[in-house]
This record gives structure tokens, sequence and C-alpha cells, in this order.
């Protein structure tokens, strides 16, 4: 019998099991103030840090996407606009933390190490580009959406188990958390109290489909709830907000406090990759409404307002990230093209007999010509 | 010796490679204070605790993903998916990531992850219990393959399995489990994998099989020998990929004749691979067509007409004849 009806006469009272309440998190706002209280402890050195990485990851994206256009890289994922959510996240992490991410995080990437010329290597068709440096903690770019999610449980309970100081950080976006697999992954780290931050980076978009067609919440971040983790959305476009709310999951993790949720609110500045129009589906105000929130331009105006950075250092910062994707852009095109062989180089272990035989016919085909 | 059945021996080789190796751990559904659906885990939980022998919550997909986050760590974990009839979920975890993390990463992240599952008919089981959907997995590069066909190639290949740096899918004929006893060595040792083995030598004719046909395709030798004084030789494939297939056609190039025997549906099985594999490698020496017998290429019934799916003695037996005589 449902509660709240009469049983015998008796009413059976309704009573409240569960209630939650969503929580936001800003730090900086759009002129470059800061709410002092809630400022993370970052170095000035650390903010320069950070400002010239997010740089550098724009500069790159800017200079990929003329690259794409001219034919010379393959289809990429424009990360424009997104750069404070996960560089910030990143920030928070330690070099033993493992981080998982999904596909739109290059200042990632770079953040752990990689050349930018490694970056434009893979994107532009060369699987070689795709080796971290060794002992980076960082797993390869993953395409399908949602499926990774569970690697970074596994990577995390492996630390726990090892009595590693360290956790896992993984990143997704708002169209995963439709997908079975962000709730298996969400459900197996609570379940087993794995030391991992989720990220997802909700940038409104999923290629054609808006949040709201994604999800009937008013928020993701509220979706933590049902897998009993502390869930909260940030300011995305705000990298001292991210900073500080990865960093307080981390340490919750490291303290055996399990796992947690972040909703980074952000947004797509760009197509969902050089192979899409946005101009199809998007109204075009919300960018305008968006570019206001720009997390770069934010930051800057914070440094402008604290003595970090003026105008001459402003745009030295822009020549310097330019001067060095122009050098990694160099680089990419005197490559080597991929030796055939690289079909077969990491396949097993050892290659079975009969795939060696197909490198052979492969490799003589190329020899030969026919 | 002991005479163990499948279960036992699959069990001991489980317990002995934890026993070798403190990064071996099994996961899966009911793996742990219930020792599985099947018993296969039996004590396990017990004697390696909780740390080691992880109960998981019902999610395929998850409990895979898991395991390749803890394989990349350094783990090597043994999943048990209950029934193969629900690897699905896990299959785009096996075929998206677990397969291709070595190759994605250029080599910095391998894999070690085995993932057993019990498959195939014969048991009068519910629906999506006795499938035989060994070619999927076939069909994925970067994965490896194998079906055991007996107690002792059980204990060894899981043994192998379990220690390649590689992921393996582990496919276990239910069938066979408790139908079998034979002398198992106590200590530990290792069936190497991609490796077809000879089962019977024979001269007039080659049986191909795998997992529970084997059997099947043994006994079928001994009526022929018997009652029609044909000498079958009897291969048991053991590893699908990577496929031995020197030794298929060594035997085939020798007998001239080849029967395949597999329960799986006929189009795009791994029966149609090892005839095709023959008409590359021995064309000339076949006496007559490769012939597939298989199941049909129809969803497996249940129990009442279970026995019109599978492959048995007496159909092998016939069409081993008609390949002699044709």
């Amino acid at each position: 019998m449902p509660a709240g009806t009469a049983e015998g006469g008796v009413l059976v009272p309704i009573t409240t099991l569960a209630s939650y309440s969503v929580q936001r998190l800003e730090v900086l706002d759009s002129e470059g103030t800061v709410d002092k209280s809630l400022m993370p402890e970052v170095s000035a050195d650390d903010i320069r840090g950070l400002y010239r990485l997010m740089v550098e990851t724009r500069a790159l994206d800017v200079r990929m996407l003329k690259l794409q256009r001219q034919g010379r890289l393959g289809t990429f994922p424009q990360v424009l606009g997104q750069e404070a959510a996960h560089i910030g996240a990143a920030s928070a992490c330690r070099p033993a933390d493992w981080i998982v991410p999904a596909f739109r995080e290059s200042g990632v990437y770079l953040m752990r190490g990689v050349p930018m010329v490694s970056l434009l290597q893979y994107w532009g068709g060369d699987e070689r580009g795709a080796l971290v440096p060794e002992g980076a903690r960082l797993l390869p770019v993953s395409i399908p959406v949602g499926s990774h999610m569970m690697h970074a449980v596994g990577l995390a309970w492996a630390m726990k188990r090892d009595g590693e100081d360290a956790a896992a950080l993984t990143f997704f976006g708002d169209g995963a958390t439709s997908a079975g697999d962000f709730h298996e992954a969400m459900n197996l780290a609570a379940v087993f109290r794995a030391p991992v931050v989720f990220v997802c980076q909700n940038n409104h978009w999923a290629i054609s489909i808006p949040v709201r067609r994604q999800t009937a919440t008013d928020t993701i971040a509220q979706k933590a709830v049902a897998y009993g983790m502390p869930g909260i959305q940030v300011d995305g476009n705000d990298v001292f907000a991210m900073h500080r709310a990865v960093k307080e999951g981390l340490e919750r993790a490291l303290a055996g406090g399990g796992p947690t949720f972040i909703e980074a609110f952000t947004y797509r500045m760009s197509d969902h990759t050089t192979s899409d129009d946005a101009k199809r589906y998007r109204p075009p105000e919300e960018l305008e409404v968006w570019s206001a929130r720009d997390p770069l331009s934010r930051l800057a105006a914070y440094m402008k307002l604290n003595g970090l950075l003026d105008e001459a250092e402003e745009a030295a910062f822009g020549e310097e990230a330019d001067e060095k994707v122009a050098e990694a852009v160099a680089a990419y095109e005197a490559l080597d093209p991929p030796p055939p062989d690289e079909v077969f180089a990491h396949l097993y272990d050892e290659l079975p007999p009969d795939l060696a035989a197909q490198q052979t016919a492969l490799l003589s085909r190329v020899r030969t010509g026919v | 010796m002991a005479r163990l059945n499948m279960v036992e021996a699959v069990n001991q080789a489980l317990a002995q490679e934890m026993e070798r190796d403190a990064k071996v751990v099994v996961m899966g559904e009911d793996v742990g204070r219930d020792g599985g659906v099947f018993r296969v885990t039996d004590g396990l939980i017990d004697r390696f605790g909780e740390d080691r022998v992880l109960d998981t919550p019902l999610c395929e997909s998850g409990i895979v993903g898991m395991a390749i986050g803890m394989a990349i760590a350094g783990y090597r974990p043994v999943v048990e998916i209950q029934f193969s009839g629900f690897a699905y979920p896990a299959y785009d975890q096996l075929v998206c990531h677990a397969s291709r993390m070595r190759n994605r990463s250029r080599g910095r992240y391998t894999v070690p992850l085995v993932v057993r599952m019990p498959f195939g008919g014969g048991i009068r089981a519910l629906e999506h219990h006795s499938e035989s959907m060994e070619a999927i997995f076939v069909h994925v590069p970067g994965l490896k393959v194998i079906i055991p066909s007996n107690p002792y190639e059980a204990k060894g290949l899981l043994a192998a399995a379990i220690r390649d740096p590689d992921p393996v899918v582990f496919m276990e004929p239910k069938r066979v489990y408790r139908a079998v006893r034979m002398e198992v060595p106590e200590e530990s040792y290792v069936v190497p994998l991609g490796e077809c083995r000879v089962a019977r030598e024979g001269a007039d004719v080659t049986l191909i099989s795998w997992g529970a046909h084997v059997r099947t395709a043994g006994e079928a030798a001994e009526r022929l020998a018997a009652d029609h004084g044909i000498e079958a030789e009897v291969i048991d494939v053991r590893t699908l990929s990577p496929f031995d297939e020197g030794t298929v056609a060594e035997s085939v190039a020798k007998t001239g004749r080849a029967v395949v025997v597999a329960e799986a549906p006929r189009t795009g099985g791994f029966a149609s691979e090892i005839a095709a594999r023959l008409m590359d490698r021995v064309i000339l020496r076949l006496e007559a067509p490769v012939r597939r017998v298989t199941g049909f290429d129809a969803i497996p019934p249940l129990g009442r007409l279970e026995d019109y799916y599978q492959p048995d003695v007496d159909v092998v037996v016939k069409e081993t004849i008609d390949t002699m005589e044709f």
C-alpha cells in the first residue's frame, strides 16, 4: 500500500527519506574580480603558468583549425572556450594522479608534457603522436563517448589497493551523461569508494543536441545524488573555481571519502569537430552571450587587476605562444610519414604468425608497388 | 593424480595464479561469497579476501571497463561474465578499449586481462544461456580467444591466459563443466596459447573442433574406426585467435579431407574461416570439399528442441562418411 493512504482507518504518514540541494561554485567573475574567501591557494607563478598554458592551448587550437581548413591536418575537435574547464581541473592534480581524458582536453596533454608536435601528429592522422611520455599517468584520447570513464575507476581502485596517495581524474561531456556507461562508472566508483573525480564538461552541445534535450534534470550536478556521492556545479569558465573544486574532490578521495562529481558549466564556442557546422542548429546569439564569459579574457582581467599582467606582457604571452605553435607546426610538417608496419606494431606483445604474414604481404606490396 | 572436472580445474588454476602473483584478482557478479553461479570461484574469497575476489555490481560493461583500468595500473584481473549471452554490454569495452589500448597508446599501456565466460548449449538452459558466439570475439583485432575442451586443457590454458600480456577471452564450454573427469596434475603448468592440439591421430580424414565438440568429434572418430574402418585425425583448436593454421593445414595435407565440427551458427562462423584457410593452404591436396558440421543459422532453441540444433556423434559420422565418399 502506498504511503499516505488509509490502512484500516489509520493514515500511513508520508516521510521524507532524502532530499537534496545543488550548489554552484564561482570564484572569478567576468570583470576579473575574485571572491577572496573562495580563492584557492595558487601562487602568482602558478597563475602565470595557468595563463600561459591556456594561451598556448588556444593558440594551438586556432592554428589547428586553419591547418585543417587548408588540408594540412585531419578532423579534430576544437577546445575553444573550454580552456579553463579542463586546464583548471587538471591543475589541481599532482603527477601521481592518473588523468583519463575524453577528446576535448588538449591542454591536459600539454600540461603533462606531451609536445605540441605530438598533438599535431596525432590529429594529422599519424598515430605515433598518441605516445605519451613515460610515467605521465595519462591515457590517450578516447573517442567513444563515456566508455572510458570506468577505466578511471579501475585505475583509482588499483591506486587505493596499492596504498598510493593518488587519485584519478576523468573528463567527459554532457552527452556522455545520457549513456549507460556514465551510470555504470559512477555507480562502480561509489560502491568501491574509488578515489575518482569525475569532471563533466557541460559545454551545452553534443554535436547538434542541446543539453536540455540530453537530460530532463535542471543541472547535471544533481545526478551525483543518486549515486551517493557529492556533486557540484562549477563555473567552468573560471579557472580558479575549477581548480578549487577538483582539489577538494581529490582531497576527499585521498581521505577515503570516495568519488566526487563536478559539472563544469562551460560552452563549446566552436563546432563539434572540424567536420561539423554548428550554424545549422545553433542560435548565433548564444555564442555572443558566451563570448562575454570567455575564460581567457576573464583570467587576463584578474591578472591585470592584481598586477600580474600588463598590456605588453599580454601581447608577449600571445606572441610567444604563436611562435611555439609555429615551431611545432614546422616540426610536424617535417616529420617522415609513418612507416606502413606501424599498422601491426602494437597489436600484440608478439605478432602471431598469421599476422606476421599479413605484415609481410603489406610491406612487399609497398616495396614492389603491386 | 587427482581426477578433476573442468570447474575444479579452472578453480585450481585461478587459485594457483593468485598464489603465484599478488596482482591477479578475480572479479564479477557473485564470484565472491557465492563462488560463482557455476561454483568456479568457490572458496577463493576465503583464501584471498575481498580485495582480490571482488563481488561487483551487476554491470558487464562496467566490470570489464574497470578491469581495463586495473590492468593498465599493473593488475591482472580475471573477470567472470556469468554467461556469454550477457557479455554483449561488455563487448563494447572489449572491442573499443581492451583490444586497442596497446595500439592506441603506441605500446605505452597494455591490458593483461582475462574475461572468462561459460558458453555453448547442451544443458537445457534459459534463453541467452546457450549461444556459441566465439566468432564475434575472433573478429576483433587485439584480442586472443581461447576455448578449452577438457579439464587438463582448461587449467593449463587459463594459467597461460592469465600470464599473457594481452587481453584474452576465455570461453568455457559449460556442457563440459561437470561432464568429464580426468587426471589433472596438482602442480601448476601452462598449455601455450596459439597452438592447436592433435587429440587423435589418423590418416584418412581430419576432424577439427573446439570446446565441447572435441569430444563429439573424438567419439565419432572411434565409431568411424570401429564400424567403418576410417581412421580420423582429431584436432582440438584450443586457440581460435591467434589461429595455428599450420597444424591444421599439415594434418589436412596428410589426410586430404576435413570436417569442421562446431555448434555455432554456420554463416560467418569460425568453421568457415578454417575452410577458407584450408583453401589457401592445401587446396591441391583436398580430395573433397571442406565440410562444416555446425549449428543452424537459427537462434538456439530452448531445451525441448536443443538436440536438433547441436551437432552430435551421429551427424558427424554421417557427414564424415559423405566426405570420404565424395
